[in-house]
C-alpha cells in the first residue's frame, strides 16, 4: 500500500479547497452532494460488507428504484463500451480486454466477473461532457431573432456503475476545468449534479494502464459506493464493499449484504495491491513541467510528428480532455438557427486558425502542445496533471503512439530523437 | 478569490439581443458599429480591452474587442476589419438589424497601473480599436495620469483609424500624437516607416511610464524590444494577443496560449508574462 500516503494527501487538499467553494458560492445541493462525494467528504468509511455477486442486479435495481437511469459497461462492437443497463445481463461477464499500444482485444475469461477488465475506449465524459450539445436555438423575427435557452438536460439523474478510480481522478479533473474556473458551465454542471457513483476498484491492470505512477489509482478514494471483486478464492465470487456517501450508504442499506471478515478486506486490498503491482508503464512526473517547458526545442518533437497521423484519437478517447467548437446549423428556411457544442482537438489545423493563418501547422507543434497541456501547463492552468494514467491514448492510436515513451525520450535528452 | 465571489450563475454562452442603430465608415474596409441592447434594462458596462463575442443569425460567431466610450452605458461600439466571411457579414448589417452579444469578457488595460503615470499607447492598424476606451479614459479623467502619448502606425494614410479623433485628442494638454504609415503616397506629409520608428520624437520618461500595446505579433515584438531600449521596465509593458476563440470564457480550449487562456487570463497580459512565450513559433 505504498501509494496511500501521497494520495490521502491529494484528497486532504481537495477538502479544504472544497472548504473554499462552500463559502464562496451557493452551489445545487445535488451538486455539492456529488462532489463531496469525489473529493472525500470526510465521511468516515463505512464497515465493508459482502455482496455475492449474484446479487449484483439487485443493486443495479435499488438504483432505478430511486430514479436513476443506470449507466455501465456491457460488450458492443468488440469492446466494452459505457451504455444503459437494463439488468446484470447486460454486464460484460466473463469479459476481459488486452491492450498495448495501438492494440484492443477482447479476450474470454472462464471466472465469470463482471469487472475483470481495465478501461474501454469511452469515458463518462460521454455522458457528463458529451460529444455534441444543444447550447440553444434561435428564430429569426424580421431583422432580428429570438433566443430560445433550451440546453439538452438528461431527464432523469445517471448513476455510474463500474468507476475506475482512474476516471474519478478525470472527472475531478473536468471539474475544475467547467465548474470551479471563472465561469460554470450549466449543462456540465446539471449532468454532474444528480451523477452517482459507483466505483469498482481494478484487481488487473492493462499493458497500457500507469494510474499508479500518476498518483490516481487503482485504489478508490471516494465515490458514493466502492466495490472490490473478488473471485476464485474460498469466499466464491463476490464483492467486498462500502458506502462513501450518505446517499450511498441508503442504497447500500436496501441491498442483502454480509458483513465483510477481516480475511475478505484483506484480500480486497491485496487484489488491488495486485493490479497496482502489475503496472509496466509509468511516467516520473518529478519536474515534469519544468522539462517539458524547458524542451519546447526538443528533436523527439520532430521524431513523434514523423509518426502522428494527426488523427486526433488521442484526444477523442482521452477522459480529461475537454475541448470544444461551435457550429450553428439551420433549417432550410433560415429561419430556424441551433448553436451545437462538439468535442474538438488541438490536432487539428482549424483549431488554431485566425486571420493569416493557423498558428500550429505542423503535426510536430499540434503533438507538442497536446502533451505539454496534459503534463505541464494543465498544473500552471488548473493546479493538476491534465493525464490520470487511464492509457487509453496509447491503445487507440492507430499508430501506437505512447505518452509514457514519448517522456522518457523527452528526459533522456538531445540524443534521443530517434527510438 | 475575487472571481470566485463574482461567479457567473446564468449562462455565459446565451447571447443577449442587441440591434444596429449606427455603421460609420472609417477606411475603405474598416467600419465603426454601434450596437444597442434591445432589452432597454441591459446596461452595456466594460472596462478598456475587454472583447465580445458576437453572433450573427445564419453566419456564426466572432470575437470583437469594445472600441466605446467606458463611460457610455447604453451601447457598445465595435470596429470591425472586413477580412472574411464573417467580418464582411458583420460590417454590412443595417440598421436595426440583430446581433448577438455575449460578454465583456476578459482582462483590460491596467488603469490601476497606470494610475499617475505616463501612459504610451502603441498601436498598429485594427490594434487601435481595443485602445481607443482606454484613451478615452485617460482624457476624461486627465489629472490622474501623466502624459499621454499615442504612437500609431497604419498601412497607408487612407488605412488610418479615427483620423478626426487622433486630430482631437492631440489639442489636449500633455498629450502627443504621433502617427505614421508604411506607403505615404504624395499627399502624406507626416512620418514613413514602422512604428518603432516614432520613438525618437517622443520623449518619454521610462520610469515613470507605462506601455499599452495591440497590433500584429510582429509588431509588437518589435515594440517590446524597442521599449525594453527606451529603458521601460518589463513590468510597465502590456500587450493585447489574439488567438481562436470558440467560447470566451475557458471552456473550449482554443486560445491556449502556454499556460494562458487568453480569453479568460488576457487578452491583456504583461510583457513579463510572456515574453518568453512571444519567442515561441507554432506555440
Ligand atoms: C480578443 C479578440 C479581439 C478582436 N478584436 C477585433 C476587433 O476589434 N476588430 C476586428 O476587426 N477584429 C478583431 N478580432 C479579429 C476577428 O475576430 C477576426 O478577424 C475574425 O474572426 C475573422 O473572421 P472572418 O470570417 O472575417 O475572416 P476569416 O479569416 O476568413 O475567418 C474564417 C473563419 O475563421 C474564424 N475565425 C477567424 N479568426 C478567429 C478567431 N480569432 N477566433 C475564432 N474564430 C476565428 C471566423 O469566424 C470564420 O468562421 C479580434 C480577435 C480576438 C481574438
Ligand atoms: S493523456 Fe492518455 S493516459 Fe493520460 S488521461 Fe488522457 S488518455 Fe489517459
Ligand atoms: S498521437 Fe496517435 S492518436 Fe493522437 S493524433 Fe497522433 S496518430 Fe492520432
Ligand atoms: S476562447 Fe474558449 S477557452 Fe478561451
Amino acid at each position: 500500500m505504498l501509494l496511500l500516503p501521497c494520495i490521502s494527501g491529494r484528497a486532504l487538499a481537495a477538502i479544504s479547497q472544497l472548504a473554499a467553494w462552500a463559502g464562496d458560492l451557493v452551489v445545487a445541493d445535488g451538486l455539492l452532494a456529488s462532489r463531496d462525494v469525489l473529493q472525500g467528504d470526510g465521511v468516515p468509511e463505512q464497515a465493508h460488507r459482502v455482496l455475492e455477486a449474484s446479487k449484483m442486479g439487485e443493486l443495479l435495481e435499488a438504483l432505478k428504484r430511486k430514479g436513476y437511469e443506470v449507466i455501465g459497461p456491457t460488450v458492443r462492437d468488440g469492446a466494452i463500451v459505457y451504455d444503459k443497463v437494463e439488468s446484470a445481463k447486460d454486464l460484460p461477464a466473463g469479459w476481459t480486454d488486452e491492450q498495448g499500444p495501438g492494440r484492443y482485444r477482447l479476450k474470454r475469461r472462464d471466472d465469470g466477473t463482471l469487472f475483470g477488465y481495465a478501461v474501454g475506449p469511452q469515458s463518462w465524459k460521454k455522458y457528463l461532457h458529451t460529444a455534441d450539445v444543444r447550447l440553444w436555438s434561435a428564430e429569426r423575427q424580421g431583422v432580428t431573432f429570438r433566443i430560445l435557452n433550451n440546453e439538452a438536460q438528461p431527464r432523469h439523474p445517471l448513476a455510474f456503475v463500474g468507476v475506475r478510480a482512474c476516471e474519478l481522478a478525470a472527472i475531478a479533473v473536468q471539474d475544475r476545468v467547467l465548474l470551479d474556473d471563472k465561469y460554470r458551465d450549466p449543462i456540465y454542471e446539471g449532468r454532474r449534479a444528480g451523477a452517482f457513483t459507483i466505483a469498482v476498484q481494478c484487481t488487473q491492470s492493462a499493458a497500457t494502464c500507469f494510474c499508479a505512477s500518476m498518483g490516481t489509482g487503482p485504489w478508490v478514494q471516494s465515490a458514493d459506493l466502492v466495490l472490490t471483486e473478488l473471485v476464485g478464492s474460498k469466499g466464491g465470487h463476490r464483492f467486498v464493499a462500502w458506502a462513501r456517501s450518505n446517499r450511498g450508504a441508503e442504497v447500500f442499506a436496501e441491498l442483502p449484504t454480509a458483513p465483510a471478515t477481516e480475511q475478505d478486506s484483506k484480500e480486497a486490498d491485496a487484489a488491488v495491491a495486485a493490479a497496482a503491482g502489475e503496472q509496466v508503464r509509468s511516467i516520473d512526473t518529478a519536474g515534469i513541467k519544468e522539462l517539458l517547458y524547458q524542451n519546447f526545442e526538443h528533436p523527439r518533437w520532430g521524431n513523434v510528428a514523423g509518426r502522428c497521423l494527426t488523427c486526433a484519437n488521442c484526444t477523442m478517447v482521452c477522459p480529461t480532455c475537454f475541448c470544444t467548437t461551435v457550429e450553428d446549423v439551420s433549417d432550410v428556411t433560415g429561419d430556424h438557427a441551433e448553436r451545437w457544442r462538439r468535442w474538438d482537438s488541438c490536432f487539428t489545423q482549424s483549431f488554431s486558425y485566425i486571420h493569416g493563418g493557423s498558428v500550429r501547422t505542423s503535426t510536430q507543434s499540434r503533438y507538442r502542445q497536446w502533451m505539454t497541456h496534459k503534463l505541464a501547463s494543465w498544473i500552471d492552468q488548473f493546479g493538476s496533471s491534465g493525464c490520470v494514467g487511464c492509457g487509453r491514448c496509447i491503445t487507440w492510436c492507430p499508430v501506437g503512439i505512447d505518452i509514457t515513451e514519448e517522456v522518457a525520450a523527452i528526459r533522456e535528452g538531445g540524443k534521443n530523437g530517434n527510438p | 478569490m475575487m472571481i470566485m465571489a463574482t461567479a457567473i450563475t446564468t449562462d455565459p454562452m446565451l447571447p443577449q439581443p442587441y440591434s444596429v442603430r449606427e455603421v460609420a465608415k472609417e477606411t475603405p474596409d474598416t467600419f465603426t458599429l454601434r450596437l444597442d441592447p434591445e432589452n432597454a434594462v441591459n446596461r452595456s458596462m466594460f472596462q478598456p480591452g475587454e472583447f465580445s463575442m458576437l453572433w450573427l443569425f445564419g453566419v456564426g460567431e466572432l470575437p470583437i474587442s469594445i472600441s466605446g466610450d467606458p463611460s457610455l452605458h447604453d451601447r457598445l461600439v465595435y470596429t470591425v476589419r472586413s477580412v472574411g466571411q464573417a467580418t464582411h457579414s458583420l460590417v454590412n448589417r443595417g440598421v436595426g438589424d440583430g446581433v448577438g452579444v455575449r460578454g465583456p469578457f476578459g482582462a483590460g488595460w491596467p488603469l490601476e497601473a497606470a494610475r499617475g503615470r505616463d501612459v504610451i499607447v502603441v498601436a498598429g492598424g485594427i490594434g487601435l480599436a481595443p485602445l481607443r476606451p482606454l484613451i478615452y479614459q485617460v482624457l476624461q479623467n486627465r489629472k490622474d495620469y501623466g502624459r499621454l502619448v499615442i504612437l500609431y502606425g497604419g498601412r497607408s494614410p487612407r488605412d488610418l483609424l479615427y483620423r478626426k479623433e487622433l486630430a482631437t485628442w492631440a489639442r489636449n494638454r500633455e498629450t502627443q500624437v504621433l502617427v505614421t504609415v508604411d506607403y505615404g503616397g504624395l499627399s502624406w506629409r507626416g512620418h514613413v516607416g514602422v512604428v518603432t520608428t516614432l520613438f525618437k520624437y517622443s520623449r518619454l520618461q521610462p520610469t515613470r511610464s507605462v506601455a499599452m500595446v495591440c497590433g500584429p505579433e510582429i509588431m509588437m515584438r518589435f515594440v517590446t524590444r524597442e521599449l525594453e531600449t527606451q529603458g521601460l521596465s518589463r513590468d510597465d509593458i502590456y500587450l493585447s494577443m489574439e488567438r481562436n476563440m470558440k467560447c470566451a470564457v475557458g471552456f473550449c480550449g482554443h486560445c491556449q496560449y502556454g499556460p494562458h487562456f487568453i480569453c479568460k487570463d488576457g487578452p491583456v497580459f504583461r510583457y513579463e508574462q510572456i515574453r518568453n512565450l512571444l519567442e515561441k513559433y507554432e506555440l
